[in-house]
């Protein structure tokens, strides 16, 4: 199959038109039985991404590596920012100018706001934002699209609950960008002080996107198509009383799901601490580990898109 | 106008810019984007500050001698956007222009996210796409933080 796909860079999920984010889940979808081992590929041989991780990344960083080695490319990077001449000074301009002279692809974990875009200034090659602080995640909601889409069939014409630290969260920001071009029904579930930020309610309500807001996963569990649960962290609240307070209301558990629909599907971008306990994972509804498991296809998608674009 | 400045004894000039209608208490901020104050130039700057004028309280800069270029006086709209700029030879106004403000300003602006790559030690000017005029409202674009109004001011480079 191929595909018409021209991207120089990818710093946000913003810079992809409907059509375009549809072409990288079709090629995820083809890719699946390469991620799982059960084809053999050599798009990628004799090729090397660098992964730039100045944060560390669990699952970001595994599957991209994971991606390129599936395809038969090199990796070249490092994991942590101790290990690299950022320590020294160098600045990010100069380490990406260094990693374009070695690397075919860039992939760039930032703990500062507008590094993938200011990479991608000063890059021959593609940049891909592997997130850059409380900025953007391009690839996570690809692989969160793409596992909707796998869950449910289809993107759009499904409620969608997102529950957790709405207000701080980059991966449910730029989920729901994502949800209202494809016009998911969404509930947004979180405590009052954590709220989806009004920019975002404020661009859903011009698209005339369909979206509750509720504070307790209770109130709307029930309705729900798929539920998108996210953590809530500590340090957002001026004391642990308050933290645990709130924490408490946000744990899924075995028995709240049993009067959900029967294809209620529960996905988490992890990882996770308290807010989905253990006894839920043996349930056909979790569906987390598949989600991070689809972060392979997906990305090798992205991959071979901006390779042969 | 030529008569009220001379009505609150502010001195006029042969040749050069007169900066009109600055917002009270930004001529300094002006002068800082205009590269008034370290660039070395001839010209005597010289700055009016707490003005009584019909529409309450203003700055005026003057520059002898030099003409200023829209180019470099639209990027004062930023912080002050009911400024106008006079062109003045042989005492008179030759050209009276009211600032406007640009698409884009790079270089003038701190970004007011600290966490912004922009405020590391990195080789780019600071980018901000002007999202808004009234008040003005502006957009850096790396990290994408809305700046506004006083917060614009506050970060003149």
């Amino acid at each position: 199959m191929s595909y018409e796909f021209k991207k120089d860079h990818v710093v946000a999920i913003d810079d992809f038109t409907i059509d375009e984010i549809r072409t990288i889940l079709d090629l995820a979808k083809e890719m699946t039985p390469i991620a799982e081992g059960k084809e053999i590929n050599t798009d990628f041989e004799g090729r090397v991404l660098a992964t730039l991780f100045f944060e560390p990344s669990t699952r970001t960083r595994l599957s991209f590596e994971t991606a390129i080695k599936r395809m038969g490319g090199r990796c070249i990077g490092f994991a942590r920012p101790g290990t690299s001449s950022a320590k020294k000074g160098e600045t990010l301009a100069d380490t990406i100018r260094v990693a374009a002279g070695y690397a075919d692809m860039i992939v760039l974990r930032h703990p500062q706001e507008g590094a993938a875009r200011l990479a991608s200034n000063f890059s021959e090659v593609p940049v891909i934002n592997a997130g850059d602080g409380a900025g953007h995640h391009p690839t996570q909601t690809l692989l969160d699209l793409f596992t909707i889409r796998e869950e449910k069939g289809r993107i759009s014409d499904n409620h969608i609950g997102i529950a957790g630290d709405l207000k701080y969260g980059r991966t449910v920001h730029s989920l729901t960008k994502a949800l209202s071009m494809f016009d998911a029904e969404m509930t947004f579930i979180s405590p009052p002080s954590l709220k989806m930020p009004e920019e975002i309610t404020d661009m859903l309500k011009r698209e005339g996107i369909e979206y509750h807001e509720v504070e307790e996963i209770e109130d709307t569990l029930e309705d729900l198509d798929l539920l998108y649960m996210t953590r809530i962290q500590r340090e957002r609240f001026p004391s642990d009383e308050d933290y645990q307070k709130v924490a408490r209301s946000y744990h899924l558990e075995k028995d709240m799901i049993k009067n959900s629909k029967e294809d209620l599907k529960v996905m988490h971008p992890l990882p996770r601490v308290d807010e989905i306990k253990a006894d839920v994972d043996d349930t056909p509804k979790a569906r987390y580990f598949q989600q991070a498991a689809n972060g392979v296809p997906t990305r090798m998608a992205l991959l071979k898109l901006l390779k042969e674009g | 106008m030529e008569g009220k400045e001379k009505k609150i004894k502010i001195t006029p000039i042969e040749h050069g810019t007169v900066i009109d209608h600055i917002k009270k208490g930004q001529a300094m901020k002006v002068l800082r984007i205009l590269d008034l104050v370290d660039r070395e130039i001839d010209s005597i700057v010289s700055m009016a500050m707490n003005v009584n004028s019909s529409q309450g309280k203003k700055d005026i800069v003057k520059v002898e001698g030099k003409e200023l270029k829209n180019e470099e006086f639209d990027k004062i709209s930023l912080i002050s956007p009911n400024a106008t700029v006079n062109i003045i030879r042989d005492y008179d106004v030759v050209k009276k222009h009211r600032v406007e403000l640009p698409d884009r300003a790079k270089g003038i602006v701190k970004c007011k996210n600290n966490n912004c790559i922009t405020n590391q030690r990195e080789p780019v000017d600071t980018e901000f796409e002007v999202i808004g005029e009234d008040p003005v409202k502006l957009k850096c674009i790396y990290c994408e933080r809305e700046m506004i109004g006083e917060e614009i001011s506050r970060n003149v480079l």
